[in-house]
Order: structure tokens, then sequence, then C-alpha cells
């Protein structure tokens, strides 16, 4: 089927998006102050980028080695009744131990908060952290759980049926992040 | 009430003959051929317009199943088959429960068909008591009850001895031994055509050679003892060769092959379906095109259908586990029209001899076979235009395991006449 | 990318089908490293294993396979079953089908029957060996195994020894190698080999010594004693010295060669118990990769959803 005609809109450009980045890296650093055993938890597959991006102006910033890891929540979904297609897994890979640690989960649009409902299921598997945080690069509402993000890059006034992308260098060799205007009802 | 067939292409390789007439029937004998016959009052006609008009069709080769397996088939659900298939007669095989290896046996299917159906049945008796290879059945109460030939079709006869003495036994009898040639140990337990397909979905094959030597040892004992031998169902390329060989060397052989196996190959086996899993198997592409050279040169005589009815749930089952065998009778003639005919492989005349005088000669229907003055009159009407679609309720059978089902097939018997009685069989 | 509903065999599967079952396997594999070995992909769905052969291998991977996906595994046994009884194969099935099952594991005596079944079920029906004709999650374990050894399949020699006529991992596994684009050889004694394998696009050879040149991964199957009654050998210890796997032969294979075995080994008969165990054995990694290729089988043929979570 086609796609009704949708009107894309870049938000931000590659250098938005390293400012915004730096502001959320900036964040965490002063929340965390003083607490050295932190680590990061991208979720698959924008999250991953993002915290790794996120550790290295920790490290450039302010001389601090945060552990990065990737988790892959699809194999915690709810929707998996409909039968369709079994996602592409990218893997689960945390090679530290979650135990008594702060865990900042890190993915790139937080929506309905159902990928980070999942993702509080997978990091519990792994292990009883401390405490769990959330860090994303957007925050477009629309929320379908109780959830809330601790850090937000950027706040997005969005309709339901809009579409938000964030494109990134490692995922879609290319920078933005994009609004696309669903149907107008 | 006399009957005409009028202006149909009469085919009838016993006289020769080729060429559009006219034929009237009348106290179920042929009155006369002509070139134009007037139609008057008292008299049936049948507009033959386009149709080929044959000698009845005579199958050597159908189970009947009846009786000890009703379920399966009745003698009347088979010769129904039969008729819509355009058969006027056909020969069943003895492996019957119980078996028909005596004269009650013999003379329950004759009554009982006389009963129930026009078509003639020309029984086959068994070949050994019980079929088990082992004793002679009673050949001679047999016959004069109506049996026409022996044979244990389904279990080959291993014994080599007691296949000599059949033949100069059934010889001596003036029987006709129908063999199904197999050497059972070679079988193995095997369920198709041992080869490349075999090798891979894992299933068990029968060697060609299975069938080789079968016919070698045969066409032996048949030099041996002068008497004649009929090869059922030929199924490889090899047996065609032994048996062009030996009847270079003047050995009384005769051989029939069926439909599916000069329209179908191995191939078919991956489906896992069990509509393809038929004894001898399915073979390969060479395999069916030797066969269709053996039918076109002679070296096959016949076609017979080996009409095996199976119960929907004895088929539905696993690959191995499944009997062998599909049913034949409705869609021999459309396939061999398909297959045979209308690709030029035989010619017209070839086909019709291969359904009617050449099995009416083998068995030793001295009438039949023919379109003659004064004969019976047994006719298979049918055109090479029509087309058959061969839909479940159509089926007369009372077992549907035909793997043509739904299959379009271009040719179609249209009426047949048997001992003067006309049968119309589909709307023209 | 989804691999179809059913997975009756190798046959069929593409290069890209392959690939995309090993790379799943391979991201599974991390879960049965974890404390809480367990997802919930796929929580309330029932998988009935259907067993009408005897297998505890085969039988506990799958199991565990699925419990790691905590779907509801409902154990069919012909031990226990209607089948005894008299129960037609369809029959049975169709009973248990009634209770709603999204996924049947099944193996069964007779080529095809698991293709049979798919025919008239909803869910999907995984083969887990069907008589002589295929045993595709097999052939996968060994291929997740053989490419965690050598990195890939391309040009890989590989050799299959034993009784390849009764084998169904020798069937799933050819079809895939070369799908991969190994060479594969066949040896045994001819009394064990189908002719017309080589149609396979397979090399045959009945010297074991001379198949052994220079191979980068040698697959012994195992002998199963019954098979002496049928005049296919004359006695185990004739196979043993001239079938048998040793320390002595497998020098003739390539310096970095690997052992495999689909299990369970008879030590003496096809392999010396020193090849099992030695350095160059992967058995056991089989063994392991095994739940693994399973669970990303039942990942791929009973998952849902959309390609990206809604976030």
């Amino acid at each position: 089927m086609k796609k009704p005609e949708t009107r894309r809109k870049e938000i931000l450009d590659a250098a938005g998006i390293q400012r915004s980045l730096g502001r959320l890296a900036l964040e965490i650093f002063e929340r965390q102050a003083g607490n050295r055993d932190f680590a990061l938890i991208g979720i698959q597959k924008r999250g991953v980028p993002l915290a790794k991006r996120i550790a290295k102006k920790l490290k450039e910033m302010e001389k601090l080695d945060v552990k990065v890891g990737a988790l892959d929540i699809n194999l915690y979904r709810d929707d998996f009744s409909t039968v369709g297609t079994a996602p592409v897994l990218r893997g689960t890979s945390v090679p530290f131990s979650v135990e008594d640690k702060t865990i900042i989960l890190v993915d790139d649009v937080l929506f309905t908060g159902r990928t980070i409902r999942a993702a509080l299921d997978a990091i519990v598997d792994l292990g009883r952290p401390r405490k769990v945080e959330l860090a994303v690069f957007v925050d477009r509402g629309h929320r379908e759980l109780p959830i809330q993000a601790d850090y937000v890059g950027l706040s997005l006034n969005t309709r339901r049926d809009d579409n938000v992308e964030l494109m990134l260098e490692e995922t879609d060799q290319k920078e933005a992040l994009i609004l696309e205007s669903g149907e107008k009802k | 009430m006399k009957l005409l067939i009028k202006n149909g292409r009469v085919v009838d390789p016993f006289s020769g003959t080729d060429e559009t007439l006219d034929i009237l029937v009348s106290n179920g004998k042929v009155l006369s051929i002509n070139k134009k016959i007037a139609v008057s009052k008292d008299i049936e006609v049948f507009d033959a317009t386009g149709m080929i008009v044959a000698p009845g069709f005579i199958d050597l080769h159908c189970h009947l199943r009846e009786p000890g397996y009703e379920r399966k088939e009745t003698i009347e659900s088979g010769l129904a088959a039969a008729m819509y298939g355009g058969f006027t007669g056909v020969c069943p095989m003895p492996n019957t429960d119980p078996v028909n290896d005596s004269a009650g046996v013999t003379s329950f299917m004759i009554e009982k068909a006389k009963k129930v159906s026009p078509v003639r049945i020309y029984p086959v008796g068994a070949l050994s008591k019980e079929q088990k290879g082992e004793e002679l059945a009673n050949y001679a109460e047999m016959r004069d009850a109506g049996i026409w030939a022996v044979s244990d079709d389904g279990r080959p006869v291993m014994n080599s001895q007691v296949m000599r003495k059949a033949l100069e036994y059934a010889g001596s009898l003036g029987l006709l031994v129908i063999d199904h040639a197999e050497d059972i140990n070679l079988v193995a337990g095997g369920s198709m055509n041992e080869g490349e397909v075999s090798a891979r979905l894992g299933l068990r094959g029968i060697p060609a050679e299975a069938e080789l030597i079968q016919i070698r040892r045969d066409t032996a004992l048949s030099r041996l003892t002068g008497q004649r031998v009929h090869i059922a169902h030929v199924s490889t390329k090899y047996s065609v060769e032994a048996v062009r060989m030996a009847r270079k060397k003047k050995i009384p052989v005769t051989a029939e092959a069926t439909p599916h196996h000069f329209s179908l190959t191995e191939e078919m086996v991956e489906t896992f379906d069990t509509n393809y899993k038929m004894n001898p198997p399915l073979r390969t592409a060479d395999d069916v095109k030797a066969v269709i050279e053996g039918l076109s040169d002679g070296t096959i005589d016949c076609i017979a259908t080996d009409h095996a009815p199976h119960a929907w749930e004895e088929k539905m089952v696993e690959f191995d586990r499944a009997p062998n065998g599909i049913i034949g009778l409705q869609t021999a003639v459309p396939l061999a029209i398909e297959n045979l005919v209308l690709p030029d492989k035989i010619s017209l005349k070839r086909m019709v001899d291969a359904f009617s005088t050449a099995p009416a000669r083998i068995i030793g229907l001295g009438d039949k076979g023919r379109i003659e003055v004064g004969k019976e009159a047994d006719l298979t009407i049918f055109s090479l235009k029509k087309e058959t679609l061969l839909k479940k309720e159509d089926i007369k059978s009372l077992s549907k395991n035909s793997p043509f089902i739904g299959r379009k097939i271009k040719g179609a018997v249209m009426a047949v006449v048997i001992g003067g009685e006309l049968h119309r069989l589909r709307e023209k | 990318m989804k691999i179809g509903k059913h997975l009756i065999g190798i046959r069929g599967l593409s290069k890209a089908d392959i690939t995309h079952i090993l790379d799943t396997a391979e991201k599974m594999k991390e879960i049965s490293d974890r404390p809480i070995k367990k997802v919930p992909a796929l929580r309330g769905k029932l998988i009935v294993n259907l067993f009408f052969e005897n297998s505890t291998r085969t039988r506990s991977s799958f199991e565990i396979a699925e419990k790691r996906l905590s779907a509801d595994s409902l154990n069919f046994s012909a031990s226990t079953s209607a089948v005894q009884k008299g129960e037609t194969l369809l029959d049975t099935v169709l009973n248990i089908e009634r209770m709603q099952p999204d996924a049947y594991v099944m193996r069964h005596a007779s080529p095809g029957s698991c293709k049979f079944i798919s025919n008239y079920v909803k869910g999907s029906v995984i083969n887990a060996g069907d008589g002589a004709h295929e045993h595709p999650t097999q052939a996968l374990l060994d291929a997740m195994t053989i490419r965690e050894k050598k990195g890939g399949f391309e040009g890989l020699d590989i050799l299959i020894c034993g009784d390849i006529t009764h084998s169904r991992v020798v069937r799933s596994n050819i079809h895939l190698l070369k799908t991969m684009g190994a060479n594969v050889t066949v040896a045994g004694p001819a009394t064990m080999i189908p002719p017309h394998i080589d149609k396979m696009g397979v090399k045959v050879e009945t010297n074991f010594d001379r198949a052994l040149k220079g191979k980068d991964v040698v697959m012994m199957l195992r002998i199963q004693l019954e098979r002496q009654t049928k005049n296919l050998f004359p006695s185990m210890k004739e196979y043993y010295l001239t079938y048998g796997l040793t320390e002595e032969r497998f020098k003739l294979a390539a310096k970095d060669a690997i052992v495999m075995h689909p299990g369970p080994i008879n030590r003496g008969v096809e392999i010396s118990s020193e090849m099992a165990d030695c350095r160059e054995s992967v058995i056991l990694d089989q063994v392991e990769n095994g739940v693994s290729v399973r669970m990303a089988v039942l990942y791929l043929l009973m998952g849902g959803g959309e390609d990206e979570a809604s976030n």
C-alpha cells in the first residue's frame, strides 16, 4: 500500500544533534555528580550509538570512564500476538554486571512508552540494578504507560499519527531529526 | 429398436478402416456399415459427427475389490467407472477376499456383474492358491466358470519353478499368464522409484532392475516352455528394451502400460501426495519416453489402467505406509489422447488398437476388438476435441484416489454401445 | 524478515534465509549465559512436541529452547499416545489441533510426514526429523558450529561419513552446505550410500582414507546396530577397521580440521574415544548451539510484530 502524502520537516541537522547531545551528557554528569558507579545501556538500535556518543562526551568533557551496554528488547515486546514478521534481533550485549549500579537507559524517541516497559523487563532479567533512569533524545508525548524520562534532549509537540525519526550516521549514514506529519483528519 | 451411429469417423485397426461411416445396429449386432444409411422412424440416431467411433475398449488390468473390499469399490461402482471411462469390457484381478482362485468366486463375480452393469467382465483367476506363489490354483475349474487369464498380480511369483509350471499348465488350457514382474527381494520395502528423487527425499527406492530381472526371467521361461506370457504395467526403459529384445527372438511375449506410466514422472512424489504412490512406481522422464516409444512401435501392445481403488482413510497416511495404486478407469482415454495422440506420439489407430484390438487379441476374445457386420456391437465413441474435467463428484468409483482430480485433460468419452445398447455419457 | 511458516526442510531455504537464522541464533546464545535464562518472546504460545520416534537429545534441546522463550510446551510421545491404539497420524494431529497449538515440533519415521501434516494445521510445523528425509535444525546447528569455528562456508571441504542412505542429517546438511558454498563429500561402504546421491552435488567416496584427505570438517554419523542384520556391514569391529575415525587417520585431514558428530556417539564404532574427546572435536559445541538454533527457528517462525518497535 502506498502511504498518503506526508510532509517531512527537518527539525535538527547534524550540528543541532551534537548540541542537544552535549546538553544531555552534561545533565547526566551533573545529576550523577559524585556517583562513579553508573553505566549507560542503549536500546537497539539507535539508542546504542547514542549511548556510545554520550559516553564519549563524558570522557572528553569530564574525563569520566562510563561503561556502555546494548539492549535488544525485541524478545520482550508485548505485540507478539499479531502474526507478522519477527523483528530482526540485533542482540543484547551488557559486558558488565548491572548489580547495584545506576543504569541509565538510552533511547532515541520516547513515544508510547512500550519500548521502555520492555526494556525494564529486559534489564531485570540481567540482574538487580540499584536504580534505573531514562535518557531520551526526543520526547514526543502520547504515552500509553506511566513512564517518564529523567533526561530529555528535546521535547516535541506532535500529533498521534506524526512520525518522528532520528537518523544517525552509525545506523542511517546521515544525521537529522525528522518530523513527518501524518494524515490530517 | 435399431440404433444408427451416424457420421462418425470409424477407426477399426482390425480391418484397417479409418473413414467417416454410418453404423447400423440391430438386435445387439452390427447390421451394416456404410457411407450413408437412411434414417427411419424405428431407428434411434446418435449423431457422431466430429467423433471417433471405435471397437469397444477393453481394460486388461483393473481391481474391482469385490468380494471382500467393498469399502474401496464394488463390482457395480467399478463397472460404472469403466463405462464412463469408455470401457465395454474389463478384466478384474484376483486379489479379492477371498482370492479368486476358485470357480465359486469367479461365478460370483460374473453373476454379480451381469446384474449390476452392461459392462462385460473377463475375470483373471489367481495363478497360485491364495496368491501365495506356492501351489497352482484350479485353472480348469475357473476357466469353466469364466476366467480368461491367470495372474498373481500384486504378489510377484518369486519361485521360478512355480512360474514355469504355471506357464505350462495355463498354456495347455489356453489361458494367458499375466505377469506382475518384480523381484520382491530387490523391492525391499521401497515406496518409489530408486533414483535421484528417492535419494533426495530419503524414501526407500525400488530399482528399475527389480522389474527387469523378472521380465528377463519370465521371457526366458516363456522361451523354455513355448508358452505365452503377458507382462503387466511395464514401467521402465530397461523393461521396454527387454520386451523388445524378447520379441525379436520370437518369444511369445506381450505387454501393457498404464496411463500413469506414460503421463507422470517420479518428481511428483516430491509432494509426498500418496496419490503418486503406485506399484510399479512412477519412473523418470526417460522411462516415460521409452514407454511411449514402446507403445508407438507396438513393443507394448496395449494400455491397461491398473485401476486400484483405495479408501480415503487408507491413502491419508504417511507416504511409505500408504497402499499402492490409483483409480484410472475414467482418466485412461483422455490421458492417452492428451499425452499420446494429440502430441502425435502415436497414431489414433494405434491408440484404438492399444485399447481394443490388442487386448482382445491377447486375452483371446475372438469377436471383440473389431467392428464387423454380424458381430456383437460393442463400441466406444469419443472426441479428441472435448475436454475432460475430472471433478470428485463425477467419479463413479467409491474411492477417489486420483492425482488427476481437478485437472482438465484433453479428449473425452462421449458414449459407449454395449451389446447394441447405447449409453450416452455426456452432453455434446 | 520471514523464513516461511513451516520449517520442513533446508531444501527451499535461500542463502539469505540460512544466514538470517544463524545470525538470529547467535543473538540467542547470550540468553543461555544469563542468570535468568528466559525471555518472554513466546509467552502464551503453545508448542506441541510430537515425537513418534524416540529422541532424548533433540526433544530436550527443543524443550529447553521453548522454555527459554517462555512458550508453553506439551510433550506427546508415541509410547503414551493413541497411536498405539491404532489411531492414524492425521487423526492424532486433528485431535491436538483442537487444543489450539501455535506450533508443532514433530519427529516421525516416515519421510514427508511433516509436510503431510503441515497441510492440515493452522500453526507452524517444525520438522525434528522425518525418516531419512530431513532434520533441518540439526543441519542449522552444525552450520552454526562450522561458522563459529571456520568463519564461513565458502570453499570449505566437508566430509560426511557413515550410513548415508538412512540419514536425514546428511540430506539436510548437503542442502545447507551446498547452498552456502561448501564442497561436500560423502563416504561410507557402498551398501550405505544411495545410488544417485551424487546428483545432489556431492562427491562420493568409498575409501575412507582417500575421503579424509585435506578435509576442513569431518562429520561422523552414528552407526546403528540394527543395520548390521540387513547386510549393510558384517560387524561393528569390521566397520571400525574400515570407517572408524582414529587419530592416525585424522592426520590425513587438513591441519586445522574439526571433528563433528550429531550424536549420540558410539565410541569404538564410528569414532575412537580419543577422537571424540580431542581438542579438534566440537561435538559438545554442537549440542550447545542446538538450543540457540532452535530458539532462533521458533522465534522466526512464530514471532510477530512489526519490524520496528513503536518506541
